[in-house]
């Protein structure tokens, strides 16, 4: 009774940190409530469920403690999004494990449990071994552009076959064998099925793996009887889908065309083979086109915060400001390596939270700026996406800058963005490329303001 | 078995809720929050290692409780220094 009652206090607070995790004022509340409520179950297992092994429960919890709190306090927070992948790969494996142990503890029981227990293990393993592929493509350990293995989706539609075939069997037959088997599959299919997602698609994946961990999780609260399991596990599947839905929506993608646009054969159009010129500029030239302007946007990308230069920007808007200029940032939902990456990272180097603009507030009046200033982004002001049906992007909303009066993009160097498509913007009229790293040109900027 | 159902029905419909609203900017923060929820696998991982009889359980289960605590506390604390940039 008692502990059904604690249950319920961890349901209760785990639904009110999600609610609170929906809105800026109350989020940090919102995931110490949550905090609270896991502290609240998990005292309640042990007390109450530790038949023996106690002693070992509380080393593996000291090791799990010992790992996870130093990996999440040093990540950088350019690296987040691998982090809750790797995070989230491990809660589904967990799933998957206990699923197993408790075939083995009672393997002779009714249909309803043994459908529960496959589910667990099939999607406890695909979550693990999809959220592992895609960490490994974030942190670029591999090749962040779409994998298409020879026979890649007929080897794909095979392991999702044989995986419900081996669920259908192992139900009948109860064989801690075919089990096994079925994890091995799972395993097979999650890394088949993250495979093709392309670079800039990798978060939705993750997004969904989340969403298929929670199931995983309410699948075994079945097989375990629990009910807490299975309200936390499907609040977190249910709200999981809800969020995946979200980020595709911000992007103009169906989720079916983010994970099985790969397979289609894309008609890449052939743009000519000959050298296409480009305008590159000097430092002081972009230093007089910005210290003369009235009204400029900073659109920053992921480049800026690999090259740590959030702090450099924020330096050379102030500097502008005092010369009366009006500047704002130009925030794509995606900007970054997940929807509101950006917005972290900026908050991070104290950009006020005032000059953070959307799509909808820097579009319609993108005609009057007089300089957009792209740092280190490249997809998001890709006019390739609202113009060329044939783009892989194409439909994903972007920042018209292509519309201000001129252009000044910071590059490294003329490779392509993380979805590995060409820009029509760099050979623009209007457009001046600044090479070099981000940090480097800007603090050179600041310098060259600071003379004029 | 129904009350399980209906609990799962009910608690679809809750989660599917909660989140309708959620701007751009917390996209992250809350999938991470939703990320460390689902680390009450702990739970399980827990109860099961509890009472495991043979050494194959336990192994199994104890792996299971360290995978399980790495994802509840990396989830909350990563989740938290994402929303201390936030705090104004």
């Amino acid at each position: 009774m008692i502990v059904q009652l604690m249950y319920l206090v961890a349901a209760l607070c785990f639904i009110l940190a999600l609610k609170g995790l929906s809105s800026p004022k109350y989020a940090r509340y919102g995931n110490f409530i949550g905090a609270f409520g896991m502290l609240v179950a998990v005292v309640t297992a042990y007390v109450h469920g530790v038949v023996h092994n106690g002693l070992w429960i509380l080393i593996a919890v000291a090791l799990g403690v010992v790992v996870g709190i130093p990996a999440a306090r040093s990540v950088k927070m350019t690296a987040i999004p691998q982090m809750v992948a790797l995070f989230n790969g491990v809660g589904g494996a967990a799933a998957a494990l206990v699923a197993l142990a408790e075939f083995f503890a009672v393997p002779e029981t009714g249909v309803l449990f043994r459908l529960a227990t496959v589910l667990t293990v099939l999607i406890g393993s695909v979550s693990f071994s999809g959220s592992v592929v895609t960490f490994l493509k974030l942190q670029e350990l591999m090749t962040t552009r779409p994998v298409l293995l020879p026979a890649g989706q007929q080897l794909a539609i095979a392991a999702a076959v044989s995986s419900v075939a081996l669920c259908a069997l192992t139900m009948a037959v109860p064989n801690g064998f075919l089990l096994w088997l079925l994890a091995a599959v799972g395993l097979a299919l999650g890394v088949l099925f993250v495979l093709p997602v392309g670079g800039a698609d990798v978060p939705i994946a993750i997004s969904l793996l989340n969403a298929f961990t929670g199931l995983a999780v309410a699948a075994s609260g079945y097989v375990l009887a629990n009910t807490l399991l299975i309200v936390a596990g499907t609040l977190v599947g249910a709200s999981g889908t809800i969020l995946t839905r979200l980020m595709a929506q911000a992007m103009g993608r169906s989720l079916a065309n983010i994970l099985f646009g790969a397979f289609k054969v894309t008609a890449v159009v052939a743009q000519g083979e000959e050298q296409r010129t480009v305008k590159s500029g000097t430092v002081e030239d972009v230093a007089i086109l910005l210290g003369y302007a009235n009204n400029v946007v900073v659109v920053p990308g992921y480049g800026l915060a690999v090259a740590q230069a959030q702090h450099a920007v924020r330096e050379l808007v102030a500097q502008l400001e005092r010369r009366g200029v009006s500047v704002s940032y130009g925030i794509h939902p995606v900007a970054g390596r997940m929807p509101g990456h950006m917005n972290v990272l900026l908050a991070e180097a104290d950009v006020p939270y005032e000059q953070l603009k959307e799509l909808d507030d820097v579009n319609p009046g993108i005609t009057s700026v007089d300089v957009a200033v792209v740092v280190g982004a490249n997809d998001v002001v890709n006019p390739g996406a609202r113009d060329e049906p044939a783009s892989p992007i194409y439909g994903m909303p972007i920042f018209d800058v292509d519309r201000a009066k001129s252009v000044v993009f910071m590059k490294r160097s003329m490779r392509p963005g993380f979805a590995g498509v060409d820009n029509e913007l760099l050979y623009n009229p209007k457009t001046t490329l600044l090479f070099g790293d981000a940090k480097e040109s800007l603090t050179k900027l600041l310098a060259a303001v600071k003379q004029l | 078995m129904i009350d399980l159902l209906t609990i799962f029905v009910l608690a679809v419909f809750v989660g599917f809720e909660v989140v309708s609203k959620v701007s751009t900017i917390l996209h992250t923060p809350l999938m991470s929050g939703a990320n460390a929820i689902h680390g009450v696998i702990l739970v399980g991982a827990i109860l099961i290692t509890g009472s495991a009889e043979s050494t194959l359980e336990l192994v199994l289960g104890l792996l299971a409780v360290f995978l399980a605590t790495v994802n509840v506390v990396g989830g909350f604390v990563v989740t938290d220094r994402m929303l201390e940039m936030f705090r104004k």
